[in-house]
C-alpha cells in the first residue's frame, strides 16, 4: 500500500493550487473547508500508513522520476515511508488538520482569508515532502519550502511593514543555517557520492567514530537544524515571528516546521553518534537555548511572546535529548509538545479574539469565568507543558531528564532548572490571565466572547491528546511497555545502545530521577500562585528593573548585538564598495585608461604634418636607429 | 538544412525592417513572427538532435568555399542550450515593447532580429575568424539600440561600454590570429584545429590572458564590470533584457569553447585567479545591491552576483561546475529578463523606479505580485525553481575545488534572500503611495510574456531532466579535450 505515498502530499497541493488560483472567485468559507479536507485526506491515509507499520510493515523507498541525475550523480525524487516519517506524518496532517479546522473560526473575517488557506495548504505540501523525503535534498525541498510558507504567513497582514521585517529576518536567519546545510550536502556528496538515507547510513557504518570529516558533516546539518528549529545564536527570529495570524504560530512555529531540525537530526542518527564532538555541542547548544528562552520567557508580557519563547526553550531541550543520544526522548517530546503547544497557543488564540486582539496579559484578568472552556483547555495545556502526570508532558520530560542525567550530573541539574523555568512562565500566565479582575473595564460594544465551536473543538481534540499523548511512553517502572521506544527502535536502537556508556540506572535512582523534579514543580507552581493570585502582584507599568532583570526583559540584548556587528557593518561596507571602490577606484581607473589612450593619439596627432620633408626625415632617422641598434646586436 | 534558415530568417527579416517606412503595429508584427518562426526552427532542430544526439545539426554552404572561406555551423549541446535561449527570449523580448519604442520602429526591430542572426551565428560557428566576426557583429545592434532609444547620458555610457568590449576583442583577434600561425598542416580556423595546437606554457598564459580579457569585459567578471549597471540603467529596458539574458552568455560561452580546453595550463597557473576574481565579483555585487534604492540598478547587481558565481563554476574545471554552468545560464537568461520585465510593469505606471516611492503594490495588483514573487523566488535559487539547481551544482562544482571559496560564494544563497527580499518588500508590501495609488493590475499581454517565464523558471526547477541531458555530453568533451 505505501506505493500510493505520493497521494499524502498531493492533496496539499492540489489544495493550494485549486484556491490559488480561484482567490478571488472562492466565497465564504468554501477555501477553508476545501483546505481542511486536503489535510484531512491524507490524515486517513496516514493513519492507515501507521497502522501497517505498527503491524510491522517493511520501510518502503517509492522513486517517483529521476531528478537531478547526470555522471555519477543521482538525486531522485522519491519517498520514504517508514516508522519515523509514519509519526511525523500523523503529527503534520492530524494536528495540520485541527489547525486547518480551527482557523475557519479564527479567520473568517479577514480579508485574505482565501490566500491564508493557501498558504497553509502550500505549507502542509513541503513539510510533508520534508519529512517524506527519501534523500537529503528532497528533505531540503521540503525545508526551503516551509521556510518559504512561514515568510509568506509571518507577513501575512502585509501592509504592516514591521511584521515584513519579521518575515524578512525569520527568512534570512534560516537560510544562514542553510548555507550550513548545503555545505554539509556537499561534503556528503563527497564522502559517500549520494544523498541517499539508506546508502549514507549503510556506508557510514563503517566509519571510524570522530573523524574530521563526520565531525564537519554533522556540525554543519546541525547548524541547518539550529536555523530551523531557532537555536543560539540563530533563535531570534522565532519570536518576532509571533506578527503571523495565531494559527501560523500555533502550526508552523511550535508544532511542525520548528521541529524539522529535531527531525532531520534523529533521521540521521546514525551519522551524529559517529560525531562526539557534534553531540557534545548539539546538548550545549540545546541547554544554552533552553535556559536563555525559558529566562527571557518569565519576564515576557506579550502572551504569544511567552509562547514563543517557550517555543524556543523546549526545543531546546529536544537537542539536549538529541545531544544525549536519547532520539527516542526527543522524538517524544516533539509530538507531545506538537499537541500541547498547538493547544496553547490555540488557546491563547481563543483569549486574543475574545478581547478583540489585545495581547499584553497585563490588560487581561479574570477570564476564568467569562470564557471557560478557553480557561479549562488552557489549564491542560499548561499542565502538560509544566510536566505534571499524567499529561502527556510528563512522560516526555522524564524520557529526556533520564537521557540527560546518562551525560552527565551537571546537564541534568540545568534540564531541571530549565523544566522550572517552563512551570513558572507557564503557571504566570494562566494565573494573570484567567483570574484576579479584569484590568481594563468592559467595552460594551465588543464584550469579552467565547470562542465559536469550529475553534473550541479542534482545541478539546488536542486537549485530549495532551492528556493521553503521554501513554504512548510510558516507562516499564511506571508498569507501562514504552511503546514508542519499541516502535522507533528499528530506527534508533543501534545508535542508542551504541552511545550507552556506563551501568543502566537503577530502579531507585530512576524513582528518584521522576520524584525531584516533579516536586520542585509543584512548588514552584506554588510560588506562582502566591506571586500572581494570593498577592496579585502584577507592575502596570514598566519598573526599575535591576540589571539582570533589564537584561531578561531586553532579551539579553541580542536583537541590538546582531545590529550593531552585523547589520551595521554589511551596510556601511555596502557603501564604501559602492560610493568609494566602485566609482572612485575602479570606475576611474576604468576612465583614465581611456582619457590616457585619448591623450597620446591627441599629442601623437601633431606628427603627421602632411609635409612630405618632415616624413622623410623621421624615415631617414629610422632607419639610422634600426641600423644602429643592429650593429650592438 | 535547418540550420541554415535558423541563421537567415532573423537575418532576412531584419533587412527587410530596415528597408520598410515606420508603419504603427507592422514593423513590430513582423519582427515577432520572424523571431517565432525562428523559434519553431529552433525547436525543430532540437528534436533532430534529441533524436541523434551525436550526429550534430550542421550547416556547410559550398558557396563561401569558392571564395576561399569557411562558412560553417554546427551544434553540440552546449550550443544547443544557447540557441534555444537565444530563440526562446527574443520573441518574449520583442512582445514586451507594447510600443513603447516610440520613433523608428523599424530600424528598432530590425536591429533587435539582426542581434538575433549574430547571437545565434555566435552560438553556432564552428570556425573561429567566424566566431569574432558574429561576436563584433552582435556589438553593433546593442550600440544603436542603447544611443539612440537609451535615456540619461547614454551616449557617453554606452559609448564606453563599446570601446570597452571592442578592446578586449582586439585582444581575443590577436590570441587567435597567433593560433592560426600554429595550427598544423594548411592552416584553418576550424575549432577542430585549434584543439589539436599544442602550446607551449609560457604561449598559454599570454593566451589565456588575451581571451580571458575579452570574455571577463563581457560577462562581466570583477574588476571589469565597471561599465554594466550604467548601462543596465540607461538602455531601454528590451536591450538591457537583450545584454543581461543573452548577451553576456556569449563571454560565458567563450570560456567554455575555448579558454578552458585551449589553455590547461595556464589554467593549472592562472585559473585560481580567475577563480578569487569571480567569487570577489559575487560578495562584491551583492553587497552593494543591498544598499542600492534604485530597481533596475538592484537587479544589474544582482546579475553581476550571479553571473560571478557562473564563472566561478565554470574556472572550477568540475564536472558539476560546467553542467551548473550550463544550466544557469538557461535559468539566469531567463529569470533576468523577467526581472527586468517586472522593473518595466512598474516603471511603465508608477513613472519611477525608485524603491523607496514605490510600496502597497501587492494590494492593488495581486496578480503581479504572485508573478513576480515567484520570479523573485527563482533569483534566489529557492528549491524547485530553476536557479535552485544550477546554483546547487555550481556550488558543489566549486566544492570540489575548493571547500573554503565554495562557503564564501555561498554567501550569495543569504545576501541574495537580504537584498531581493528586501526589494520585494519595500515594492510590493506596506502603505499604497502615491506613486502606486493607481496601479492596475497586468494587461492580459504582460500575463502573455510573463506565463512562459514562470514556466521555464518551474519547469526547470522541477524536471531539469531534459537540460541535464543536453549538457552533459558536452561537458563531458570539453573535459576531455585536455583532460
Amino acid at each position: 500500500m505505501f506505493e500510493y505515498i505520493w497521494l499524502v502530499p498531493l492533496f496539499p497541493l492540489i489544495g493550494f493550487l485549486v484556491i490559488f488560483f480561484n482567490f478571488r472567485r472562492l466565497k465564504g468559507v468554501t477555501a477553508g473547508v476545501l483546505a481542511s479536507i486536503m489535510v484531512f485526506i491524507p490524515f486517513v491515509i496516514s493513519l492507515f500508513f501507521f497502522f501497517g507499520l505498527m503491524n510491522g510493515a517493511e520501510a518502503k523507498t517509492v522513486e517517483l522520476f529521476s531528478w537531478i541525475s547526470f555522471n555519477k550523480l543521482s538525486i531522485p525524487f522519491s519517498f520514504l515511508i517508514d516508522r519515523l516519517s509514519g509519526l511525523m506524518l500523523l503529527i503534520v496532517t492530524g494536528v495540520g488538520f485541527l489547525i486547518h479546522v480551527y482557523s475557519i473560526g479564527y479567520m473568517k473575517e479577514d480579508a485574505g482569508f482565501n490566500r491564508f488557506f493557501s498558504y497553509m495548504n502550500l505549507f502542509v505540501f513541503f513539510m510533508l515532502l520534508l519529512v517524506l523525503g527519501s534523500n537529503y535534498l528532497i528533505l531540503f525541498i521540503g525545508w526551503e519550502g516551509v521556510g518559504l510558507c512561514s515568510y509568506l504567513l509571518i507577513g501575512f497582514w502585509f501592509k504592516n511593514q514591521e511584521f515584513n521585517n519579521a518575515a524578512k529576518k525569520a527568512f534570512i536567519m534560516n537560510r544562514i543555517g542553510d548555507l550550513g546545510f548545503l555545505l554539509a550536502l556537499f561534503m556528503l556528496i563527497h564522502q559517500f557520492g549520494t544523498l541517499n538515507f539508506a546508502e549514507i547510513f549503510s556506508k557510514s557504518s563503517a566509519i571510524p567514530v570522530g573523524t574530521f570529516s563526520i565531525t564537519m558533516i554533522t556540525l554543519l546539518l546541525f547548524a541547518g537544524a539550529v536555523g530551523k528549529s531557532a537555536q543560539i545564536p540563530l533563535f531570534t527570529w522565532l519570536p518576532d515571528a509571533m506578527a503571523g495570524p495565531t494559527p501560523v504560530s500555533a502550526l508552523i512555529h511550535a508544532a511542525t516546521m520548528v521541529t524539522a531540525g529535531v527531525y532531520m537530526v534523529a533521521r540521521s542518527n546514525l551519522l551524529f553518534v559517529l560525531a562526539p564532538v557534534t553531540l557534545m555541542t548539539i546538548s550545549v547548544i540545546g541547554i544554552a537555548t533552553a535556559l536563555m528562552a525559558g529566562s527571557i520567557a518569565l519576564f515576557q508580557n506579550d502572551i504569544k511572546k511567552i509562547l514563543a519563547y517557550s517555543t524556543v526553550s523546549q526545543l531546546g531541550l529536544m537537542f539536549v535529548a538529541l545531544g544525549s543520544g536519547a532520539f527516542t526522548g526527543a522524538m517524544f517530546h516533539l509530538t507531545t509538545h506538537a499537541f500541547f503547544k498547538a493547544l496553547l497557543f490555540l488557546a491563547a488564540g481563543s483569549v486574543i479574539h475574545a478581547l478583540h486582539g489585545e495581547q499584553d496579559i497585563r490588560k487581561m484578568g479574570g477570564l476564568k469565568d467569562r470564557i471557560p472552556v478557553t480557561f479549562w483547555l488552557f489549564i491542560i495545556g499548561s499542565l502538560a507543558i509544566s510536566g505534571i502526570p499524567p499529561f502527556a508532558g510528563f512522560f516526555s520530560k522524564d524520557m529526556i531528564l533520564i537521557g540527560a542525567f546518562h551525560s552527565g550530573y551537571v546537564l541534568w541539574v540545568l534540564s531541571v532548572a530549565a523544566a522550572l523555568m517552563t512551570a513558572f512562565y507557564m503557571f504566570r500566565l494562566l494565573f494573570i490571565v484567567f483570574w484576579g479582575k479584569a484590568a481594563v473595564a468592559a467595552d460594551p460594544k465588543h464584550p469579552v466572547h467565547e470562542s465559536p465551536k469550529s475553534m473550541t473543538i479542534p482545541m478539546s481534540v488536542l486537549a485530549v491528546l495532551s492528556i493521553i499523548g503521554g501513554f504512548i511512553g510510558v516507562p516499564a517502572l511506571l508498569g507501562g511497555s514504552d511503546r514508542i521506544q519499541v516502535f522507533l527502535a528499528p530506527l534508533f536502537s543501534s545508535s542508542e545502545a551504541f552511545l550507552k556508556h556506563g551501568a543502566e540506572v537503577s530502579e531507585s535512582s530512576e524513582i528518584l530521577l521522576m520524584t525531584i523534579p516533579l516536586l520542585l514543580i509543584l512548588g514552584v507552581i506554588f510560588l506562582a500562585w502566591s506571586f500572581y493570585v494570593k498577592n496579585r502582584n502584577i507592575e502596570q507599568e514598566e519598573p526599575e528593573r535591576s540589571f539582570l532583570g533589564n537584561l531578561l526583559y531586553r532579551k539579553f540584548y541580542v536583537d541590538e548585538l546582531y545590529d550593531t556587528i552585523v547589520q551595521k557593518p554589511v551596510a556601511g561596507l555596502s557603501t564604501f564598495f559602492h560610493d568609494t571602490i566602485e566609482v572612485k577606484v575602479i570606475d576611474r581607473f576604468v576612465n583614465q585608461t581611456g582619457n590616457l589612450v585619448v591623450w597620446i593619439g591627441k599629442n601623437i596627432r601633431y606628427m603627421q604634418t602632411g609635409n612630405v620633408g618632415a616624413y622623410l626625415f623621421f624615415m631617414v632617422i629610422s632607419i639610422i636607429l634600426i641600423l644602429v641598434l643592429n650593429l650592438f646586436k | 538544412m535547418f540550420m541554415g534558415f535558423l541563421i537567415s530568417v532573423p537575418l532576412v527579416f531584419s533587412l527587410l525592417l530596415f528597408a520598410t517606412k515606420d508603419y504603427a503595429a507592422w514593423n513590430k508584427k513582423i519582427a515577432l513572427a520572424a523571431s517565432l518562426v525562428t523559434f519553431v526552427i529552433s525547436v525543430g532542430i532540437l528534436l533532430q538532435y534529441l533524436a541523434n544526439p551525436s550526429g550534430y545539426p550542421a550547416f556547410h554552404p559550398d558557396i563561401f568555399r569558392s571564395l576561399g572561406f569557411e562558412f560553417s555551423l554546427g551544434l553540440d549541446g552546449l550550443s544547443m542550450l544557447l540557441v534555444m535561449l537565444t530563440t526562446f527570449l527574443f520573441p518574449i523580448i520583442i512582445y514586451s515593447g507594447f510600443g513603447k519604442e516610440k520613433s523608428h520602429r523599424s530600424s528598432f526591430f530590425g536591429l533587435i532580429l539582426l542581434m538575433e542572426m549574430a547571437l545565434i551565428g555566435v552560438f553556432t560557428t564552428t570556425d573561429i575568424l567566424l566566431f569574432y566576426i558574429f561576436w563584433e557583429i552582435a556589438l553593433i545592434p546593442i550600440f544603436f539600440v542603447a544611443i539612440l532609444w537609451g535615456g540619461e547620458n547614454a551616449r557617453a555610457i554606452t559609448f564606453k561600454f563599446f570601446m570597452y568590449t571592442l578592446v578586449g576583442g582586439l585582444f581575443m583577434l590577436a590570441a587567435i590570429v597567433y593560433l592560426y600561425v600554429q595550427t598544423p598542416g594548411p592552416h584553418t580556423f576550424a575549432f577542430s584545429e585549434f584543439y589539436k595546437v599544442v602550446l607551449d606554457p609560457h604561449a598559454q598564459k599570454w593566451l589565456f590572458l588575451a581571451f580571458f580579457l575579452a570574455f571577463a569585459i563581457k560577462i562581466p567578471v570583477f574588476p571589469f564590470h565597471t561599465w554594466q549597471p550604467d548601462l543596465y540603467f540607461t538602455a531601454p529596458t528590451q536591450g538591457t533584457m537583450l545584454l543581461a539574458g543573452i548577451m553576456l552568455k556569449m563571454g560565458v560561452y567563450g570560456l567554455l569553447r575555448f579558454v578552458l580546453p585551449l589553455f590547461p595550463d595556464a589554467l593549472n597557473d592562472l585559473g585560481i585567479y580567475a577563480i578569487l576574481l569571480s567569487v570577489t565579483g559575487i560578495i562584491y555585487a551583492s553587497v552593494i545591491a543591498i544598499r542600492q534604492n534604485e530597481l533596475k540598478r538592484l537587479i544589474a547587481y544582482s546579475s553581476l552576483a550571479h553571473v560571478g558565481l557562473i564563472a566561478a563554476g565554470v574556472f572550477s574545471r568540475t564536472f558539476y561546475g560546467l553542467e551548473g554552468a550550463m544550466i544557469q545560464m538557461i535559468s539566469h537568461g531567463v529569470n533576468i529578463v523577467g526581472l527586468f520585465f517586472c522593473y518595466e510593469i512598474i516603471v511603465r505606471r508608477t513613472k519611477t523606479g525608485a524603491i523607496s516611492s514605490l510600496g502597497g503594490i501587492a494590494t492593488k495588483a495581486p496578480v503581479f505580485a504572485a508573478f513576480f514573487m515567484i520570479i523573485m523566488l527563482g533569483s534566489i535559487s529557492l528549491p524547485l525553481t530553476n536557479s535552485f539547481i544550477g546554483e546547487f551544482l555550481l556550488l558543489l562544482g566549486l566544492f570540489e575545488y575548493n571547500a573554503w571559496l565554495a562557503a564564501i560564494a555561498g554567501l550569495t544563497i543569504i545576501l541574495g534572500a537580504v537584498y531581493m527580499l528586501w526589494m520585494y518588500q519595500r515594492t510590493m508590501y506596506g502603505e499604497v503611495k502615491e506613486a502606486t495609488a493607481g496601479f492596475t493590475d497586468l494587461t492580459r499581454q504582460e500575463i502573455i510574456v510573463l506565463v512562459p517565464i514562470v514556466a521555464i523558471i518551474l519547469w526547470i526547477g522541477i524536471y531539469p531532466h531534459l537540460f541535464l541531458q543536453i549538457a552533459e555530453p558536452a561537458v563531458r568533451s570539453i573535459l576531455v579535450i585536455h583532460p
